[in-house]
């Protein structure tokens, strides 16, 4: 690994011009390392802002740059920061200033373009003047340069009499560290820090500064000022997953095999198998019937509408919204039970769910059916769902115990499901885990639903209950904390 | 169903295997191109627009010393656990922004975190490969009850309790998920299925909870039934990892985030993806998603330092929340919607409303 990345470094510097220029040696090193590039999860993005780079460095529609006379001297190869954002305002979906100006700092913080004179990499929208990074030096490159080399760029600065060259204080610092943590071979950073200093003096003045510049904004993004974010940092997932050997297997399946049988009988067979799984479920996939997207989207929308009053996003909740007004009441309100709002008891209607989950709502309803005598289905579902949610040691004692209280022919308290689901749990019986009444539990979930939960809602009992809880809200009416704006229908 | 049953072909080649996928393939499509009868925005059309949302940061927790990778709130709607690089796991009381608990870990990079069900005891894991549960007391050094549950053969990426203090279900870079009995640390059933890391998983809100999903690096979304570890339904579609999954409230869909920059919405009705959530401008990629109560928002935590808050029925962007100096690595709605929290790279958590 190490190899390689020597290998991407040691590239020869190619001039400045255009990007295509690295063209013939990226084909080399991709040919040489051709998983490197296209896993760093980073490459992606690195491939998208070199997009947007390009279309600013476009001669006729992009950024215009331009050589700046001042004072006794020439700035080259600059633009402005106005120039850039009013660019990207006009080139780019952005929606405004602020997410223009934030865009352009991240593509200067990963190194694209940089302040001439910052080691801060952010973007201003004023005069300040800014460059294009060449893209020998863009963070696609899969740069990972070493301290060596950071140690040998600074040491080459202070060779370098002049003061746009002085070392930063934290670079002062760094270069400290560095010649401690080198000692040793210190001779030999100096010697090649004189070297590439020498090179360098032999350049033209205009281009060295924007060399000079550009090495610098390089090192700012590779060892960033203190402060400011390291962009070259990946996400550990990220790298464990590269560094798994078989990382290319992940793609074996998408497309067409390629080995031939004959080099290895093992794969091909795997491949066989693979081909027939994916078979086997494409097949089931054709089975599956499916809705409409239409139907889907109406039932997402009823969705909304029926929440709508529940999201605080939308509609402020009946007590203050204590993360706005730092007054807890509304959870204090919630834990108690009186003062149940109509906004609250309304939401039971909705599904058995809802009731069920409102401690309050389950009791009520718990009320009703003990006035109903049917008070055993609800008992039966709620103690399969707490037989979910026991420790496998409590497993066993509670299947046995469930089926005795409610299934058994001597139930305690029996329940009745049709026969299908009785025979499916009967035989479960036989190997007993906690999964055992699912399908007993689903079958009187149904019924629950369909026939005492729907007479609940329709009950004198539940329409008392919502007559009588606290009216606050509908008197009020509901507040929204959205501003919405009619349907564009409506305005003509 | 097909012309080509395999039965009928007594020498199967990998090229009339081949064939045979590709022609299902192309039937799917046709099938699902017939179900493609209009898009979710168009139905949205005669839904207000959003216009303005004033949502602003309201809570800065200030405490880990490295990245925020992982958060959960608690089901007491005020509590957060954190857990963070510098192998620190801490509990806050969001609501007045103390510390309650900070626990270290014995590894850093502790990548995933859990609240219990009852509140009273909390999950972790990460480059351990482990998952380790503490309970949680104020009398005593919440260190001395912890207990390892479960460990993957490669790093734990997340982890949920599935309706029960007793259970844990966790996914890791291993490509599989795994269901622990918490009491004896057994493995109650693992599920194979993705080809490449999981990254992240999430409870279908069902009655019975008895699926959840997982999103991974093969790109992949799949449905898992919980009781069989069988795989029930996949979703293609991102064109790079998916890092985070999560159910819509009704349970009907599943919204995911991904290095792709784009979020996606798919129907487990229509077995479909039903809606692109994604810009031009927008070239960063996706670390976590939630939804609002109602389902009209998606919260998204991208790595350009924001959240984009979408509207997911009119497929539009309402907002743009700013603040966080690094990436945003996880985000969540509170248990009762009033508050959105996020945790970033640059150390700190926050909570907006």
């Amino acid at each position: 690994m190490n190899s390689d990345k020597a290998a991407t470094k040691r590239k020869p510097e190619p001039n400045n011009g255009g990007c295509t220029g690295t063209s013939t040696n990226e084909d080399a090193v991709q040919a040489q390392t051709p998983s490197v590039a296209e896993e760093s999860p980073n490459h992606l993005l690195y491939k998208k802002m070199e997009k947007i780079v390009e279309k600013m460095q476009d001669e006729t529609t992009g950024v215009p740059v331009r050589t700046v006379k001042s004072f006794m001297s020439k700035i080259p190869s600059v633009f402005t920061g106005s120039d850039l954002i009013m660019w990207m305002m006009k080139n780019l979906d952005v929606e405004d200033q602020q997410e223009a100006l934030h865009l352009a700092h991240l593509m200067a913080a990963h190194g694209y373009f940089f302040p001439i004179d910052d080691h801060m990499l952010t973007v201003k929208n004023d005069n300040t003047f800014y460059r294009f990074q060449t893209p020998y030096f863009w963070p696609s490159n899969c740069w990972e340069p070493e301290n060596t080399d950071y140690a040998v760029y600074l040491c080459k600065r202070t060779m370098q009499n002049k003061t746009r060259l002085e070392l930063a204080d934290y670079e002062a610092e760094n270069l400290a560290r560095l010649q401690k943590m080198f000692s040793r071979k210190w001779e030999f950073i100096f010697m090649q820090a004189e070297a590439q200093s020498k090179v360098d003096k032999k350049r033209d003045k205009l281009e060295r500064k924007v060399l000079d510049s550009q090495e610098r904004a390089f090192w700012d993004v590779h060892r960033p000022m203190p402060g400011c974010v390291n962009t070259t940092e990946i996400d550990i997932k990220k790298a464990c997953q590269m560094n798994k050997p078989l990382h290319g297997l992940k793609n074996m399946h998408v497309g067409p095999p390629r080995m031939s049988p004959s080099t290895s009988g093992i794969n091909s067979n795997s491949s066989q198998d693979l081909l027939k799984k994916q078979i086997a479920l494409l097949k089931s996939r054709l089975e599956r019937r499916n809705i409409k997207v239409s139907k889907a989207a109406e039932s997402f929308v009823a969705y909304y509408e029926q929440y709508l009053e529940y999201d605080s996003f939308f509609v402020a909740p009946e007590y203050p919204n204590p993360w706005i007004s730092d007054n807890p009441e509304l959870w204090e309100q919630e834990k108690q039970a009186k003062d149940i709002s109509a906004r609250r008891v309304k939401r039971w209607a909705f599904s058995l769910q809802e009731l069920l989950q409102d401690p309050v709502g389950r009791e009520h309803f718990v009320k009703f059916l003990d006035k109903e005598f049917s008070g055993e289905n609800l008992k039966f579902w709620e103690a399969v769902q707490e037989l979910k949610a026991l420790p496998q040691s409590e497993v066993q004692s509670k299947v046995q115990e469930i089926w005795m209280e409610f299934l058994a022919p001597d139930a305690s308290c029996p329940i009745n499901v049709d026969c299908k689901s009785y025979e499916i749990t009967k035989k479960n019986m036989e190997s007993q885990d906690r999964w055992s009444f699912d399908c007993a539990a689903a079958h009187v979930y149904h019924l629950m639903k369909s026939d005492s939960y729907s007479r609940y809602l329709r009950s004198e009992m539940y329409k008392e209950f919502l007559n009588g809880s606290k009216k606050k809200t509908s008197v009020k009416g509901i507040r929204s904390i959205v501003s919405f704006s009619a349907r564009k229908d409506n305005v003509t | 169903m097909t012309e080509t049953e395999s039965k009928d072909c007594p020498t199967e080649t990998i090229e009339s295997l081949t064939k045979e996928a590709e022609a299902l393939k192309k039937k799917l499509e046709d099938e699902r191109q017939k179900l493609n009868d209009v898009t979710l925005a168009t139905v949205a059309e005669r839904l207000d627009i959003i216009n303005y949302m004033n949502i602003k940061p309201r809570r800065t927790l200030k405490g880990h010393q490295a990245k925020v990778l992982c958060s959960d709130w608690s089901p007491d709607k005020r509590h957060i656990v954190s857990s963070s690089q510098d192998g620190k796991m801490i509990i806050w009381d969001a609501f007045t922004t103390n510390k309650e608990h900070a626990v270290t870990m014995p590894t850093t990079w502790v990548m995933a975190c859990a609240y219990a069900p009852s509140g009273n005891l909390v999950a972790c894991g990460g480059l351990d490969n482990k998952v380790t549960v503490y309970p949680l007391s104020l009398d005593e050094d919440v260190t001395l009850k912890k207990k390892t549950v479960g460990t993957h053969t490669s790093y734990m990426s997340c982890c949920i309790f599935p309706n029960s203090d007793q259970q844990i279900l966790t996914g890791s870079g291993d490509s599989t998920c795994a269901l622990w009995d918490v009491e004896s640390g057994q493995l109650l059933q693992s599920f194979h299925g993705h080809s490449a890391d999981v990254m992240s998983i999430d409870l279908a809100p069902s009655e019975t909870g008895n699926t959840f999903v997982s999103g991974s690096c093969d790109k992949m979304v799949l449905i898992w039934d919980m009781r069989s570890g069988q795989c029930v339904q996949s979703f293609e579609g991102h064109e790079s990892d998916v890092n985070s999954v999560k159910f819509h409230p009704s349970g009907d869909a599943v919204a995911t985030g991904s290095d792709d920059a784009t979020c996606r919405l798919f129907d487990l009705r229509a077995d479909k993806e039903v809606a692109v959530y994604s810009k031009e401008s927008i070239i960063f990629g996706v670390n976590s998603v939630d939804f609002s109560v109602s389902g009209r928002l998606l919260f998204a935590g991208y790595n350009d330092y924001t959240v984009n808050v979408w509207d997911t029925l009119k497929c539009v962007r309402v907002c743009l929340l700013y603040g966080h100096e690094n990436r945003v690595s996880c985000l969540q709605v509170s248990p009762d919607g009033t508050a959105l929290s996020t945790g970033s790279w640059d150390y700190t958590l926050r909570v907006w409303a």
